[in-house]
């Protein structure tokens, strides 16, 4: 595989995909000390909200330590080279937080949906790529549950609505590469050749970086990490180490690659609540298709209603259960009390 | 049985359809005319067959004749962006609007919570929140009647085929929409809804579930039995509303588990979105047709 002379542009996930591992409680202090080392390091794009986006302060997601307004103001005016970007769930945020954010500084908003329910994004992709300058993104999560041509047909949709970048999810770290090369190569056939493609991945079967290669030689541009893979389940694909990987490759990053390592050793692994690694139940998620940030949700219910968390998610696996449905973790797991004579 | 109040549906969609269906049944609700703007539309078909009057021309199709044909009330199954509009022309004749749609531009009712409170305003247009709306404001009301809720929020998980094209290009419109009437009508001093769309198959039925922040520690007694109340209540006409699991009590989060299964009237049984949305407006109106008939209410026209 030669993709010597390459140009990617690589997106840190710490500061929105990491606030799961970190129960949203990442302090606005924090924040931007790891933004201003990204920005030294050469970092191009880092994204900033709650771990489920926009507006995701919640009872059912957490309740963030600051709002997306106060960490989108902190780190975006601090920023020299390093561009800001949101995630917005159509369903949980709205275009209210979109304007919101627009006005914080961010030069890129993420329209996230299911993968087979694009047309609900509709409504902010089309604002927003009205908005002069915003790098306006699609984002479909979950992008494992259907075959490559459905997909396909979702992400045009999104094209469609004025995203300019489309991104395939690998929300729950389920893919291989060759799931990756299939879908990320027919879309590159299938979309317009100046919309760019982006591959998000979760290293729940520790194919983070493979599939992140995968989808680079398959036509993506963008890719998502995050340094030390602070993210949901086992984490976002280790920046570092796929900025590493690249170098070797001659893969152009324009991100300094020992800066990279240091900002995982010294800033990011001493926040870790637990260390972000491939545990029983972040495998779990791999294995059976389970949205990435279900992890912790399902190990509190099992730990409360003295159940096996590898259980409950291989019950969410096979009840086809989606990004967003954190609410059902607890309900099922009291229906699996009750069944097992425990409550 | 006595008289009825005769009605129009506006939308002959799903939703209009099945709501025909309902109406076909009422004691209270004879309807009359369905109004569509697609001329070989399946719905204004059905609609025909079953003896209405039909028209293709939206609302200005119905409104030469409605008064003589002794339309008093309508229900507005359409969208948000074209209800104000259609409110507007029938209000003129004097008419009721029933709003199923988000616009909210009417007061909110949610039938188990306030409807006698709703129809006794006599105001010419009521909204019927959302199906989420519909689905869990009256949990937030069990809740907040025994004590001050200061936080209410409700996850919807609809399944993808009940999610029609006027919910999804509105769908800043059904979080806004429902989060206004979780204070308003449910009576937590702030509100917050989520939608999910889940695509599995067979679709799911639909699932909510209702967190409520208490003020001070919850009564847990007087919590589960409140919510069993409303409960009942919420089946009069929709009795598909169950209780899954809970009342759920950590700390002062009080958090229910609901799943909502349709009549299958028309719509399939696992739309209970829909079917509850469809069920609360028509009991509504037959509160306002029991007025009407009573005459403790003349609909009276809003023309200049």
């Amino acid at each position: 595989m030669n993709l010597a002379g390459k140009k990617i542009t690589v997106h840190d996930m710490c500061l929105r995909d990491g606030m799961h591992p970190k129960q949203h409680q990442i302090t606005v202090e924090q924040m931007v000390t790891v933004a201003r080392a990204m920005d030294e390091a050469g970092v191009p794009m880092i994204e900033v909200t709650h771990g489920d986006g926009l507006g995701g302060t919640s009872v059912n997601y957490g309740f963030p330590a600051a709002s997306d307004e106060e960490y989108l103001t902190a780190v975006c005016k601090e920023m020299k080279n390093t561009k800001v970007s949101a995630l917005l769930l159509p369903g949980i945020g709205t275009v209210d937080h979109l304007h919101m954010a627009v006005d914080c500084g961010i030069s890129t908003i993420r329209v996230a949906t299911h993968c087979t329910e694009a047309d609900v994004s509709e409504q902010h992709i089309g604002v927003a790529s009205q908005i002069a300058g915003l790098d306006t993104v699609g984002f479909l999560m979950m992008a494992h549950m259907i075959e490559a041509d459905e997909l396909v047909t979702q992400l045009k949709l999104m094209e469609s609505y004025g995203a300019t970048c489309v991104y395939i999810t690998d929300s729950a770290g389920y893919m291989l590469p060759d799931h990756v090369t299939d879908r990320v190569a027919l879309a590159r056939k299938e979309l317009k050749p100046e919309t760019e493609l982006g591959f998000h991945g979760h290293h729940n079967l520790a194919m983070g970086v493979a599939n992140s290669i995968a989808a680079v030689a398959a036509g993506a541009n963008r890719i998502d990490g995050s340094m030390a893979g602070l993210g949901a389940g086992a984490g976002n694909t280790p920046l570092e180490v796929f900025i590493a990987v690249c170098d070797r490759m001659g893969i152009e990053t324009g991100v300094d690659t020992f800066k990279a390592m240091d900002i995982a050793e010294d800033l990011i692994v001493p926040m870790m609540d637990e260390i972000v690694r491939v545990d029983r139940d972040a495998l779990t998620l791999g294995y059976a298709g389970v949205y990435s940030s279900f992890l912790l949700f399902a190990k509190r219910s099992a730990a409360k209603y003295n159940l096996s968390s590898r259980d409950i998610l291989v019950e969410l696996g096979r009840r086809r259960t989606v990004g967003g449905q954190e609410d059902m973790i607890e309900d099922l797991a009291l229906d699996m009390a009750r069944e097992a004579g425990t409550i | 049985m006595g008289q009825k109040i005769k009605a129009a549906i506006i939308g002959p969609g799903n939703i209009g359809t099945d709501l025909l269906v309902k109406a076909m049944r009422s004691e209270w609700i004879e309807p009359v005319w369905m109004v569509g703007v697609i001329a070989d539309s399946p719905g204004l078909a059905r609609a025909q067959e079953l003896g209405l009057k039909t028209t293709a021309d939206g609302v200005d199709g119905m409104l030469p004749t409605m008064r003589e044909d002794g339309v008093q009330i309508c229900f507005d199954a359409t969208s948000a962006y074209v209800h104000a509009e259609n409110s507007r022309k029938v209000n003129e004749q004097g008419a009721v609007m029933i709003d199923l749609t988000p616009a909210a531009i009417g007061p909110f009712c949610v039938p188990s919570v306030n409807l006698e409170e709703a129809v006794a305003a006599q105001a010419m247009n009521v909204n019927m929140v959302t199906c989420g709306g519909q689905a869990t404001i009256p949990m937030v009301a069990a809740v907040s009647r025994v004590q001050a809720v200061s936080y209410g929020e409700i996850v919807a998980t609809v399944s993808s085929r009940s999610a029609g094209p006027g919910t999804r290009k509105n769908i800043d419109e059904f979080t806004r929409t429902t989060a206004s009437g979780i204070s308003s009508v449910g009576g937590a001093a702030e509100g917050k809804a989520i939608i999910v769309i889940n695509p599995a198959e067979p679709p799911l039925i639909m699932r909510d579930t209702i967190h409520c922040l208490t003020v001070d520690e919850p009564d847990q007694d007087a919590i589960t039995e409140s919510v069993h109340a409303m409960i009942a209540e919420v089946q009069k006409y929709v009795p598909g509303y169950k209780l899954k699991n809970g009342p759920v009590f950590d700390d002062k989060r009080v958090s229910i588990y609901m799943e909502v299964e349709g009549l299958g009237d028309f719509l399939p049984k696992y739309a209970g979105n829909l079917d509850i949305m469809t069920a609360a407006g028509l009991r509504t109106a037959e509160l306002y047709a029991e007025q009407i008939i009573s005459g403790a209410f003349v609909p009276t026209s809003t023309a200049a």
